[in-house]
């Protein structure tokens, strides 16, 4: 029998290993979007993880919703990224300081 | 029992994915990993049935948005060697970010706050019941205002995508309706006097 401890546990690890992602690939644009690919999985985990235990569908419809963002985010992020290549022939995030933020 | 063994099986690839993911030099080896812990997580969801979502998940992020990610990587020609080199100097900081992050969550997963017994499984549904169906029946009617903006985001998206990566080349021939439509007969006929016209 799988219990919601199992999958809140599954996720944490899952989250913590996506957040240290970032950390390690903090030079590369698009490791750094694939970490955040896994940050949103993680968060679904969660969601579905409720809906089932709790039995209310609309933890399900919220992933739904992250889904269909996280698709947008990511297209809009690679486009962004390709036309940075397209500009700077490079995606090392510290080349990118135009903005001197 | 089979359901837990299996568990545990998805699970162990998950996480193996997911380190494989985070550590992997090759941009793309990450990004074919990420392919393999989203198929898993499609399992670990079917075994806890939610099963359209699942399906979505494999439709979506396997079939979409990892193949825009891989085709990304493999036209942008990046040097690998480069982006690494900062890799032992911050590594130790995500480490400690991350078991911090595992630590807190399993204790607030351990703490019993939910008012649910995290520790029980969940009744079964009856053999009756139709996730899709269920999802369908308030995702149409509950939640039908956010569904129609969830499109609305999508269609932005595109536009936005489209416009970002469109470029006009230098010397294209392009329609220009304005001109079209102003042109004069001026403009494009012009009678000339023939040197035969003279002779008889």
């Amino acid at each position: 029998m799988i219990t919601l401890a199992h999958l809140l546990v599954l996720s944490g690890i899952l989250f913590a290993l996506a957040v240290a992602g970032v950390f390690i690939n903090r030079k590369n644009i698009i490791l750094l979007l694939m970490c955040v690919e896994l940050l949103l999985l993680a968060a679904n985990f969660n969601f579905i993880a409720f809906a089932r235990y709790l039995g209310d569908i609309g933890g399900q419809v919220f992933v739904f919703f992250v889904l269909t963002v996280a698709a947008a985010e990511s297209a809009i992020g690679l486009a962004i990224l390709v036309v940075l290549f397209r500009e700077r022939r490079t995606i090392n995030v510290e080349d990118l300081d135009t903005l001197k933020g | 029992m089979l359901v837990e063994v299996l568990f545990y099986v998805f699970a162990t690839i998950l996480i193996a994915a997911a380190l494989a993911v985070i550590i992997s030099k090759n941009p793309v080896h990450a990004a074919l990993f990420l392919v393999l812990s989203f198929v898993t997580s499609a399992a670990i969801w079917l075994l806890i049935e939610a099963e359209f979502l699942a399906i979505v998940l494999v439709l979506v992020y396997v079939g979409a948005v990892m193949v825009l990610f891989l085709f990304v990587v493999m036209m942008l020609d990046i040097k690998v060697e480069e982006h690494r080199r900062g890799f032992t100097r911050y590594a130790w900081l995500g480490w400690i970010t991350a078991v911090a992050v595992i630590v807190e969550i399993v204790g607030v997963v351990t703490a019993r706050r939910f008012g649910v017994d995290i520790t029980r499984g969940a009744a079964p549904w009856p053999a009756s019941y139709s996730n899709t169906q269920a999802l369908g029946s308030v995702l149409y009617t509950h939640y039908a205002y956010p569904f129609e903006l969830a499109a609305v985001v999508l269609l932005v998206a595109i536009v936005a995508a489209i416009a970002l990566t469109t470029r006009t080349r230098r010397g294209l021939k392009r329609q220009d309706i304005n001109r079209q439509v102003n042109v004069q007969s001026t403009d494009r006929v012009r009678l000339v006097k023939s040197m035969d016209a003279k002779s008889p």
